[in-house]
């Protein structure tokens, strides 16, 4: 019990900080805590089919994608603000999903080839977007960038500071959901078959449906990630939003935080952006600036995770912390 | 009434024949055991009484419903409960959460899967161990867990794949008194077993199959006599 109330009093005391950061942030940091955040989300949303269901996917950037362009679509054309935008990107989000995870899971696919499998989704996505003019094709899609002071919570239009709250608020949402889904009759299915697949379906579970859940969840989650980037960055291209680096990006934070867990993907998350940008300051400061510096990081910081922290930053960390019933 | 009928099973592997023409029986409450020599098709009947796979010929009734061909699931939710030869822990879970993911194929909700699960875990001695991580068990308790974990989904007909092997003998007998128990307890059950120290002592029906073929069957201690049985097990040895 002592260890979920310590676990609680971080929790309120990380919520409390993460509150009051706008109050003492300069523009940069609060662009470095609104990229954590959304990483921390991102994470989150992949941890659920990987780190809870145990199908790993390395093509999560298909759903960025695809939620960035739906909402950034109907603003474009029509309009129609993000907020009903989320709808058609959570629906093309979750038709892929579970279009993935039918072909896989329907024909046995599973491990690396399924992994194969998103990947190759992804890619084919980006491809096909480069050819849809409607949607910019190759030349991007923009969204009219405005200086407002005053938030348009509506439009999404406004000080970064609304976009930092607003991916703070998904962020703990995506925490919150995550939490109670671990811990519902989903969470234990799910990670009865990430540990045994065989033996999940011979104690009754219909293995099929719950993955279908498992990648259907995360795709919706993710279609935030998307519609969040369309608006944060008013700008999007198939070439990078669709590419394998954007998955990559997204599935570093929960594999040094702690796969499976849920502090990882947020303690993996600020651990990296932090890190990997002050490096990049810290390099470009001395005069040795040159591209893939953040790459080189990390596949470093990965290799050592890896190498001395199998499980993860956040396992071990609890462990010293005291708290360690799963939290 | 037999609780689970197999009707003239026939199975084959790319023209290998694993099973040809198998009927058995299982009484409601019946204790029977499917014994044979190596690579007899017990594993291969077993497996398609709990919807591995289906079979080529033949029929599968669980009372009185025909469960062929089903899924694992599907049979499991039937009533059918069973264990691994190789024993599948979830093996990062702690012993309650494995048997907790078992009894939510009755259990409403995980509050109340978790009060039948610790009931089960007392049942089976593993109440001490709750906590730990399946992974850390022993071999005798993993085993036990394994059967935790299928009579946690509330079966009928428990289904026991070479349990004992690997037990030292006092444990085989631990194990004998809780299966034992069980089926004092009402539970039908049918086991396929190499160890004949734990059939004698719980079986009352004993059926031996032989290159896929049933050639004996009744009490344990007419079928260690009868001279089929013997010849199988023996007479190739010998024929060396």
């Amino acid at each position: 019990m002592s260890a979920q109330r310590r676990a609680a009093a971080l929790l309120a005391l990380l919520a409390a900080a993460l509150l009051a950061l706008p109050l003492v942030a300069n523009a940069y940091l609060l662009s470095v805590a609104t990229l954590i955040l959304f990483f921390a989300f991102s994470g989150q949303a992949w941890n659920v089919m990987m780190g809870f269901a145990g199908q790993l996917s390395l093509g999560h950037s298909l759903y960025v994608g695809l939620g960035a362009y739906a909402a950034a679509g109907l603003f474009f054309h029509f309009g129609i603000g993000p907020w009903a935008g989320i709808w058609l990107a959570i629906a093309v989000c979750v038709a892929a999903g579970a279009a993935i995870g039918f072909l896989a899971f329907r024909f046995g696919i599973s491990g690396v080839y399924f992994a194969l499998l998103t990947i190759a989704f992804a890619e084919f996505t980006r491809i096909g977007f480069d050819h849809i003019g409607w949607l910019g094709g190759p030349g991007g899609l923009f969204i009219k960038v405005e200086q407002r002071q005053a938030a348009d919570l509506l439009n999404l239009r406004g000080p970064p500071v609304m976009f930092y709250y607003v991916m703070l608020a998904l962020a703990a949402g995506a925490f919150a959901l995550c939490a109670w889904l671990l811990r519902s009759r989903a969470g234990y299915y799910w990670q009865a078959i990430r540990e045994n697949e065989e033996a999940a379906q011979a104690l009754g579970i219909n293995t099929f449906r719950w993955k279908m859940l498992a990648v259907v969840i995360s795709a919706a989650m993710t279609s935030f990630s998307g519609v969040f980037f369309a608006f944060y960055y008013n700008n999007l291209f198939p070439e990078t939003i669709f590419h394998i680096s954007r998955s990559i990006e997204i599935i570093l934070g929960p594999i040094i935080g702690g796969i499976g867990t849920l502090f990882g993907p947020i303690l993996g998350a600020a651990v990296l952006t932090i890190l990997a940008d002050s490096i990049t300051d810290l390099l470009a400061a001395v005069g040795l600036e040159f591209p893939g510096v953040k790459q080189v990081f990390y596949g470093v910081v990965l290799l050592l995770v890896v190498m001395f922290l199998p499980h993860g930053i956040w396992p071990a960390l609890a462990r010293r912390l005291g708290l360690d019933r799963k939290s | 009434m037999a609780l689970l009928e197999i009707r003239s099973l026939g199975k084959s592997f790319r023209g290998l024949r694993a099973v040809a023409d198998a009927s058995l029986e299982v009484p409601e409450g019946g204790l029977v055991a499917l014994i044979g020599p190596n690579g007899a098709g017990k594993t291969t009947i077993f497996n398609m009484a709990a919807g591995v796979y289906a079979p080529d010929e033949g029929q599968i009734l669980f009372s009185g419903r025909r469960i062929d061909g089903l899924r694992p699931d599907q049979i499991c939710a039937a009533g059918i409960g069973r264990t691994f030869q190789i024993v599948k822990p979830f093996a990062g879970l702690s012993v309650l959460d494995n048997v907790i993911v078992g009894a939510l194929r009755r259990a409403p909700s995980v509050p109340r899967a978790r009060e039948l699960a610790l009931g089960i875990l007392g049942r089976l001695d593993l109440a001490a161990k709750k906590d730990l991580p399946a992974s850390s068990l022993t071999l005798p308790d993993r085993k036990r867990l394994e059967v935790a974990r299928a009579l946690a989904t509330g079966p009928r007909l428990l289904l026991l794949d070479e349990v004992m092997a690997g037990l030292r003998p006092t444990e085989c007998d631990q194990m004998v008194e809780v299966f034992r128990e069980l089926n004092r307890g009402g539970l039908t059950i049918l086991l396929i077993e190499h160890v004949m120290r734990a059939v004698m002592a719980l079986a009352r029906q004993v059926v031996v199959l032989h290159h896929g073929e049933i050639i004996a069957r009744g009490a344990p201690a007419e079928v260690v006599r009868d001279p089929a049985v013997l010849e199988c097990y023996l007479g190739e040895d010998a024929a060396i």
